[in-house]
């Protein structure tokens, strides 16, 4: 009799310690996006991100997202609700994300994060980003070759430092083909407002822009571009639809890739905190194909690609002159150092605008 | 087109979903309905509008199918605050959620897609009038039906004998019901409409503004149109100011900088927020009538005694 109670309890032991395997077996991902997935941009990108996942590890992942997850104080409510469903593995796909993730990381010390975007790591606190100015510089070279008026016309959401360094490449791309270019930049003060970017479109073009570029997440500067008839750069996805004759091209977030490598190393737990930071070259950053453009300009911008794709071509290379006329201290060797870029906060010579706060 | 005529066009473009949502809450508001779901319902108007158009091909089919969504969701809300006499303020907001919900599913198979944008209408003779004629005379039917609209609602509301009923209604329901008139039949009424107008200005979004679907496109533009009724104090003429003066704070901002004004950028996008408010209560301040208030009843379920 004592046999067999201890056989059965023995068997309960097995088939407890079973199903806790698999419970463990399928890792629970969790994604906070800062807009709607159907932003056709920012969140979006992500989202397509996340379904590659689903697929890539189908079995081994259950994965779930919030969407619309205002910046600020909120976040840390929508972080803590993955957490306490078992989520261990959370990503936080927008900049100002950034300190809820690191005080939701600080209080669950077994729960992975990584925060895109951001500067600040912890043992169980990761963070990614694209070299987004990688792109930039090729879309600023484009640009003055395209223009007539010589002015771009940009629409900015945030005047933080990833968006700054943005319109620094950007502008240093187009000062490499034509010094004399201007840029007139506009903050909606937003991440994702379609009417509002529209109408910064038009008070751009109506100041005598004819190439716009953005850097918030709708396409509806695209389309007012093709509307007006003018030139116009896509963010963060092809938005070759919305301006056929407009869209020179497009510098797309390619999640994807990256989060699928990820959740690789998260399952086999090989997973550890650190800081990634691709460009052109890992497939992170990528060019929409470059369209309404002589074939010379064509030809300049696939050079250029090349070029920064392998590392021959840096946007930030010494000497920067910053805004002021001072030169930029040059951390980073022959070329500013990625802390330098990821805390930029000043604009570089040949801008008139004055960055907000400075 | 001058510099001038542009700015005066984007405004126009600007303030005119406002004005719509916000005339459609006044006339709920003065029959002593608070809807907080002008968000939810302008959103719904947006994605079904969309559509509507996108699927036949015709920008007053998108149109009518906004306001028919607005109507459905003022009716749920109707149903809700009238006759189960829910807190009206908490139905509201569910309201909203509900529609911003809703919203992004009916649209979700619509992203990506563009539609032509609504047909300007140039009114012979007066579209040629020099530096005003451009902006105010060759626009969309949405902005015209917004001005018929605002017309019509000042008519009803201090010149008809129906809208003398509707603001005693909003008023004082228990008097209005003992003179034998059908309170919540009214107010039913009055919901629709706002539900009507507020569909109407969400479709002008996708239809009009920006020609295309993506979810929360409204941006908030719902709560800025119930912030307008207040400070207008609940009269269609200050309304009509304060959506203008909120769309051309807005626009000249941005012209603002564009041009290099430094100054920053928080402070201008909270710029035509705090013109519009200064503006009004300064308004308010100089002709203080007494009664031109809030309707006295307004929030307040009415359950008729038996």
């Amino acid at each position: 009799m004592r046999r067999l109670l201890s056989a059965i309890a023995l068997a309960g032991a097995t088939f407890a310690g079973l199903s806790a395997a698999a419970a463990q077996g399928k890792l629970k991902v969790g994604f906070i996006y800062v807009g709607p997935i159907g932003d056709y941009g920012w969140s979006y990108q992500h989202e397509v991100g996340r379904r590659a996942v689903e697929e890539a590890h189908k079995g081994k992942v259950e994965t779930s997202y919030l969407e619309n997850v205002s910046e600020g104080p909120d976040a840390e409510r929508a972080i803590e609700q993955l957490v306490r469903t078992g989520h261990k593995l959370i990503y936080t796909t927008s900049f100002g994300f950034m300190e809820p993730t690191v005080k939701v990381a600080k209080k669950y010390p077994n729960v992975m994060f990584e925060h895109a975007t951001g500067y600040k790591r912890a043992k169980n606190l990761a963070t990614y980003s694209g070299r987004f100015y990688e792109g930039r510089y090729i879309i600023g070279q484009i640009a003055a070759k395209m223009s007539k008026s010589g002015v771009i016309g940009y629409i900015g959401s945030f005047p933080i430092p990833e968006v700054v360094s943005g319109i620094n490449a950007m502008m240093l791309g187009a000062q490499s083909v034509r010094p004399d270019m201007k840029i007139k930049i506009i903050w909606v003060n937003s991440w994702y407002d379609p009417g509002k970017e529209a109408d910064a479109a038009k008070a751009l073009a109506d100041q005598g822009a004819d190439i716009i570029a953005q850097h918030t997440d709708s396409p509806a500067a695209m389309q007012m571009a093709e509307q007006r008839g003018i030139k116009a750069f896509g963010q963060d996805s092809d938005m070759i639809q919305f301006g056929p004759k407009a869209q020179l091209t497009a510098i797309i977030n390619n999640w994807a890739p990256y989060y699928v490598e990820r959740v690789k190393l998260a399952l086999d737990g090989k997973w550890t905190s650190g800081d990634i930071w691709g460009g052109l070259k890992s497939g992170l950053v990528g060019m929409a194909p470059y369209t309404n453009m002589p074939d010379d300009v064509k030809a300049m911008a696939e050079a250029t690609q090349a070029a920064i794709t392998e590392g021959k071509l840096h946007p930030f290379k010494c000497p920067v002159v910053a805004q002021d006329g001072t030169t930029v201290e040059c951390k980073g060797g022959a070329n500013l150092s990625d802390e330098q870029i990821l805390g930029m906060n000043f604009y570089i010579k040949g801008i008139d605008d004055k960055l907000p706060g400075k | 087109m001058t510099l001038f005529e542009a700015v005066l066009l984007t405004v126009i473009t600007a303030s005119t979903p406002l004005l719509l949502a916000a005339l459609g809450e006044l006339v709920a508001e003065r029959a002593g309905v608070l809807n907080l779901g002008v968000e939810g319902m302008m959103i719904m108007g947006a994605a079904c509008g969309f559509a509507g158009a996108y699927l036949t091909g015709s920008t007053f089919i998108g149109a009518a199918c906004g306001v028919a969504a607005g109507v459905a969701m003022a009716a749920i809300f109707a149903l809700l605050t009238l006759g189960l006499a829910a807190n009206q303020v908490a139905s509201g907001l569910t309201l909203t959620i509900v529609g911003l919900g809703l919203s992004g599913l009916i649209g979700g198979s619509f992203v990506g897609q563009k539609i032509e944008a609504a047909p300007q209408a140039h009114i012979p003779w007066l579209s040629d009038l020099p530096l005003i004629g451009r902006a105010l005379f060759a626009q969309d039917g949405f902005v015209y039906a917004s001005w018929l609209l605002l017309g019509l609602t000042a008519w009803f509301l201090y010149r008809s004998r129906g809208g003398l009923i509707l603001r005693a209604v909003g008023d004082n329901p228990h008097s209005a019901h003992a003179l034998g008139y059908g309170v919540r039949t009214i107010r039913l009424w009055a919901v629709l409409f706002g539900g009507g107008c507020a569909g109407l200005a969400g479709a002008y979004l996708p239809l009009a503004y920006t020609p295309f679907w993506v979810s929360g496109m409204t941006a908030g533009r719902g709560w800025i149109a119930l912030a307008l009724v207040v400070f207008s104090s609940w009269l269609p003429g200050r309304l009509a100011i304060g959506a203008y003066l909120f769309g051309a704070v807005s626009i000249l901002q941005l012209h603002a900088q564009g041009a290099g004004l430094a100054l920053p950028p928080q402070v201008m996008t909270a710029l035509p927020y705090l013109a519009t408010i200064v503006v009004l209560v300064v308004v308010s301040a100089l002709r203080r009538q007494a009664g031109s208030a809030a309707p006295a009843s307004l929030g307040l379920a009415f359950v008729p005694e038996r």
